[in-house]
C-alpha cells in the first residue's frame, strides 16, 4: 500500500510537472490541494443510509443527487470535467457515517460531499469535515443553531419553515390556540420552542406541550387529551414511522382534519411519509414546507418530469428530495465562480449564488450558508399529493441563531 | 508468581498466540495500513474488549450477556462527559445563551451544570468513573440476578431489557445526555488533540497496550482455580454448589470482569472515534458484539481479537464495494460461520490448521535430514 502510494505520488508530480511545463497549466490552478481532480473527471461523495431504519428517507435524496450529477455532466460537467461519484452507505448508523465521511475526505479526497439526512449524522461527521476541510451539502430541514463553515444547508432551518406557517393559520384559520406536540429529539423540541416563543409573541395560547420517543405508535392519550382541550391547530412534528400511527389513530379517534373544525399543522410529512402513512388517513392536514412536488413552474415541471423518466412513473417527490437535487447545482455554480475546486475558495464564493433553475423557484445562498427561499402551504389530498394553497411573497431569510427564540 | 506457575498459566503455545497477535498488532498492522485504516483498526479493536468479556462469560462462565453495550456505554459516556466538558469552556462556547456548558444542553433550555456533571471536570475522577461505575452497575445486576438463581435465558432477556432500558433514558433526557446525537464534536484531552493523525497513533497503541493488559488478565483467569470452576459451573452448575462452592459469586465476579473490559472499550472507543452516542448502548450493538465473539469461537481469548477484527473488516469493505448489498452479504458470513464452524475461527484453527503446524517441526527435521530419512525408509 506504501509503495502503491509513493507510485500514485511520483505519478502525480510528474503529471503536475508536465502540465506546468506544457501549454496547459489549468491543472495546478483549479486544484491546488491534493483533491480528486483529473483534466476530465472531479470525484465527488455522496454519503446517505441505504440500509436501515433511514433508508425509506434518504432514498430520494441520493436519486435527487445522482439525477442532478448526471444532467451536469450532460451539460458538459464543471469546469469542462465529468463528475464522478464515490457512495457510501451511512447505515442509519451515526458512526458509520463518521467512518465513512473520513474515508470519502482522507482517502478518497473528494471534491464535496452530498449527504445525510438526520440532525445527528450530521453532528456525527461535522467535526470530520471541519478537521480535514470538507464542504458538505445536507439537505434536510432541520433545527438551525448551526452555521458550520464546511456545511451549506440546502433545506430550510426551522424559524423559515414555523414562523411562516404560524402566521398563516393565524390570519386564515382564525386560531386561537394550539398543541404543540412531536417526537422527543432535538429537532422537534427546538422547533416548538420556536413556535411556541413565537405563538405567544402573536399573543395567542399554546394549550399543550407533547414529546414521544421515536418509532412510539400509541398516541390515544394525546389524542384523548386534545380531544378534552379542543385546540384551534394541532401543530404536529411527528417522525418517521410513528406518524402512520399517529395519523391513523387520529382519524380512528373522530379527528377527521377535513371537517373545518380541526386545523392540523405539520412541517414533518412530507409526499414520501404520506406514502406510508396513505393518502386517505392525513387528507386535509396543512403542512409548512418549502417545495411540494404538485408546484407549478416551469422549473419544476421538468425536474419532476426527469425525475420519472429516471425512477419511474410511481415515485413521489418530498421536500427533502428537492433539496438533495440543489445540491450538485449549487456546488456547480460555486465551484465555476470561484474558477477552482478547492475547498475555500468554493466556500468563499458560495454566499451570493443564485439558482433560477431551482424546482422550488429562485433560490440564493445566504452568508451563514443556509438557503433563501419562499415557504408555502400545503393541503393533503387523498391521492397523497399537496394542494398549494399559499406562499410567501417575498423569500424567507435564514436565521438559524434566531434572536428572541432560543 | 514462581516459574512454576508461571508456566502453568502461560504454556508455551500461548505464549507464541500471545506473541503473533502482538506482531499483528503492534507491527504489521501499522505498518501495512495508512492512518485512516488504523484508526478503523483502533476503532475495531475497542469492540475486542467487549468480546473478551464475553468470552469469560459466556464461553467459560456460561452466562450469555445481551446486554454489554451497557457497559461499552457507560464507559464511553464517562470518558466523553469529560472530554465533552473541557470542549465547552467559555471562550469556544459563547455563542450560546448560557455559555460554558455542552451545547446540547444549551440547545434544551438548560442553563446550569448539572450536579452529576460536576465531578466529571476532574480527569482522574473521570477514568476511575470509566472502571468503576459499569463495574458497580454490573455488580447490582449480578447479586440481583445471580443470588437468585436467575440464569441461561432468562438472564439474557434481563440483560437486552436493560440494554433497551438505558437507550430510552439517554435518548429521553436529552439534554443531561445528548439524546439521539449523543456527545459530539469532542477535541482535546487535557489541551492534547486527540483528532491529529500524531494522537491517533499513539491512541492505537495506547488502545492495543490495554487489549494485552486485559488478554492476560483473561489468561489468568482461565487459567486459575476460578477458570476451572467456571468451566463446572458452566456444565454442572448444581454439582458445584453440592461441592460446597457458592456458585453466584464467581458469576458476579466474572460479569463484572466482562462488564469492566466492555467500559475500557468504551472509554477508548470515544477517544479514538471523536464521540459517544447511544446507538452504541443498545439491545442491537449488544448483540453483534456476541456475533463478534461468536465468529471468533466462544472458548478462544484470541479467537475473540480476531474475531472482532474479521467481522468488522467485512463489514467496513463490503459496505465499500457494495452499498445496498452488503448488510445480505453480512447475513451469509455469519450464517455460514455458525452452520459450519460452530466454534468459530478458533475451531477452525484447532480442527483445520493445528494438526498441519505441529507436523511443521517433523517435517523441518525430515527436509534437514533426508538421507536418515531415506534410510529410514529403506529399513
Amino acid at each position: 500500500m506504501i509503495f502503491q502510494k509513493s507510485i500514485s505520488r511520483v505519478f502525480k508530480l510528474t503529471a503536475i510537472a508536465g502540465l506546468a511545463l506544457g501549454m496547459n497549466s489549468t491543472f495546478a490552478e483549479v486544484n491546488t490541494t491534493g483533491l480528486a481532480v483529473t483534466d476530465d473527471t472531479v470525484t465527488v461523495g455522496i454519503l446517505h443510509s441505504v440500509t436501515g431504519t433511514m433508508a425509506i428517507s434518504e432514498t430520494g435524496s441520493v436519486q435527487a443527487e445522482k439525477l442532478a450529477i448526471k444532467q451536469i455532466n450532460e451539460m458538459g460537467g464543471v469546469l469542462g470535467r465529468q463528475i464522478e461519484y464515490i457512495q457510501e452507505d451511512g447505515a442509519s448508523d451515526w458512526p458509520t457515517f463518521a467512518e465513512k465521511s473520513k474515508k470519502l475526505l482522507v482517502n478518497d479526497k473528494v471534491a464535496a460531499v452530498f449527504g445525510c439526512w438526520t440532525s445527528a449524522s450530521r453532528k456525527a461527521v461535522l467535526p470530520v469535515f471541519e478537521q480535514y476541510n470538507g464542504m458538505l451539502y445536507y439537505p434536510t430541514f432541520y433545527e438551525g443553531l448551526e452555521q458550520s463553515p464546511n456545511v451549506i444547508y440546502t433545506g430550510q432551518e426551522a424559524t423559515q419553515q414555523i414562523l411562516a406557517g404560524i402566521d398563516w393559520v393565524a390570519k386564515e384559520k382564525d386560531a386561537k390556540t394550539f398543541y404543540l406536540l412531536g417526537s422527543d429529539y432535538i429537532w422537534p423540541r427546538t422547533s416548538n420552542k420556536i413556535a411556541r416563543k413565537h405563538i405567544e409573541k402573536l399573543g395567542l395560547k399554546v394549550v399543550g406541550e407533547e414529546y414521544y420517543p421515536l418509532g412510539h405508535t400509541q398516541f390515544n392519550s394525546v389524542i384523548n387529551k386534545i380531544k378534552l382541550k379542543k385546540p384551534d391547530v394541532i401543530y404536529a412534528i411527528v417522525v418517521g414511522g410513528s406518524n402512520v400511527a399517529f395519523y391513523k389513530q387520529l382519524k380512528a379517534a373522530g379527528i377527521d382534519l377535513t371537517d373545518d373544525k380541526y386545523t392540523l399543522l405539520t412541517i414533518s410529512v412530507t409526499e414520501d411519509e404520506i406514502l406510508g402513512i396513505g393518502g386517505e388517513n392525513i387528507e386535509g392536514a396543512y403542512a409548512a414546507m418549502k417545495y411540494f412536488q404538485s408546484l407549478d413552474n416551469p422549473n419544476n415541471k421538468s425536474f419532476v418530469e426527469a425525475f420519472k423518466e429516471e425512477y419511474g412513473e410511481d415515485i413521489v417527490i418530498g421536500d427533502v428530495t428537492q433539496a438533495a437535487y440543489l445540491g450538485p447545482w449549487l456546488w456547480k455554480a460555486a465551484v465555476e465562480k470561484a474558477g477552482s475546486f478547492d475547498i475555500d475558495k468554493v466556500r468563499a464564493a458560495s454566499p451570493g449564488i443564485e439558482l433560477t433553475t431551482a424546482p422550488e423557484g429562485y433560490v440564493k445562498v445566504h452568508e451563514n450558508h443556509h438557503l433563501w427561499s419562499k415557504t408555502r402551504i400545503g393541503l393533503a389530498k387523498r391521492d397523497g399529493q399537496y394542494d398549494v394553497i399559499y406562499e410567501t411573497e417575498g423569500l424567507m431569510e435564514p436565521d438559524p441563531f434566531p434572536k428572541g427564540y432560543q | 508468581m514462581s516459574l512454576q506457575n508461571f508456566k502453568s498459566v502461560f504454556p508455551k503455545t500461548d505464549i507464541y498466540y500471545f506473541a503473533i497477535l502482538a506482531v499483528v498488532i503492534v507491527v504489521i498492522m501499522p505498518l501495512s495500513m495508512d492512518i485512516f485504516r488504523l484508526n478503523l483498526v483502533g476503532k475495531y479493536l475497542t469492540y475486542a474488549f467487549v468480546a473478551l468479556g464475553l468470552v469469560l462469560c459466556w464461553g467459560y462462565g456460561g452466562i450469555l450477556s445481551l446486554g454489554q453495550g451497557v457497559f461499552f456505554g457507560l464507559g464511553g459516556y464517562c470518558m466523553a462527559m469529560f472530554l465533552k466538558l473541557e470542549a465547552s469552556d467559555p471562550e469556544s462556547t459563547k455563542i450560546q445563551s448560557t455559555p460554558g456548558i455542552p451545547d446540547f444542553m444549551d440547545w434544551n433550555q438548560i442553563t446550569e451544570l448539572p450536579w452529576f456533571w460536576e465531578p466529571f471536570y476532574n480527569l482522574p475522577f473521570a477514568l476511575i468513573a470509566v472502571l468503576v461505575v459499569p463495574t458497580i452497575f454490573a455488580y447490582i445486576v449480578g447479586v440481583a440476578m445471580f443470588k437468585r438463581r436467575v440464569g441461561g435465558v432468562y438472564f439474557a432477556i434481563i440483560t437486552q431489557a436493560l440494554a433497551s432500558i438505558l437507550t430510552i433514558l439517554i435518548i429521553g433526557q436529552q439534554g443531561y445526555t445528548g439524546g439521539v446525537n449523543g456527545i459530539t464534536d469532542l477535541r482535546t484531552l487535557l489541551g492534547w488533540d486527540i483528532r491529529t493523525d500524531s494522537a491517533k497513533y499513539i491512541l492505537y497503541f495506547v488502545n492495543a497496550g490495554l487489549l494485552f493488559t486485559c488478554l492476560v488478565i483473561a489468561q489468568v483467569v482461565r487459567k486459575s482455580k476460578l477458570g476451572r470452576l467456571l468451566v463446572a459451573m458452566r456444565d454442572q452448575e448444581d454439582r458445584v454448589r453440592f461441592s460446597g462452592y457458592d456458585v453466584s459469586n464467581f458469576k458476579i465476579f466474572i460479569f463484572c470482569l466482562g462488564a469492566a473490559f466492555a467500559a475500557i472499550g468504551g472509554a477508548m472507543f470515544t477517544l479514538q472515534v471523536g464521540f459517544m452516542s447511544p446507538s452504541f448502548v443498545g439491545i442491537v450493538p449488544s448483540i453483534e458484539m456476541v456475533i463478534f465473539c461468536a465468529v471468533g469461537g466462544r472458548l478462544s481469548i484470541f479467537g475473540a481479537v480476531y474475531g472482532t477484527l474479521l467481522v468488522n473488516w467485512a463489514k467496513t469493505t463490503f459496505s465499500e464495494s457494495f452499498p445496498e448489498l452488503w448488510l445480505f452479504a453480512m447475513g451469509a458470513l455469519f450464517i455460514a460461520v455458525v452452520m459450519a464452524f460452530p466454534n468459530g475461527l478458533a475451531g477452525i484453527y484447532k480442527t483445520h490448521a493445528q494438526p498441519f503446524i505441529k507436523k511443521i517441526p517433523k517435517l523441518i527435521k525430515e527436509l534437514a535430514e533426508p538421507r536418515a530419512h531415506v534410510k529410514s525408509g529403506a529399513q
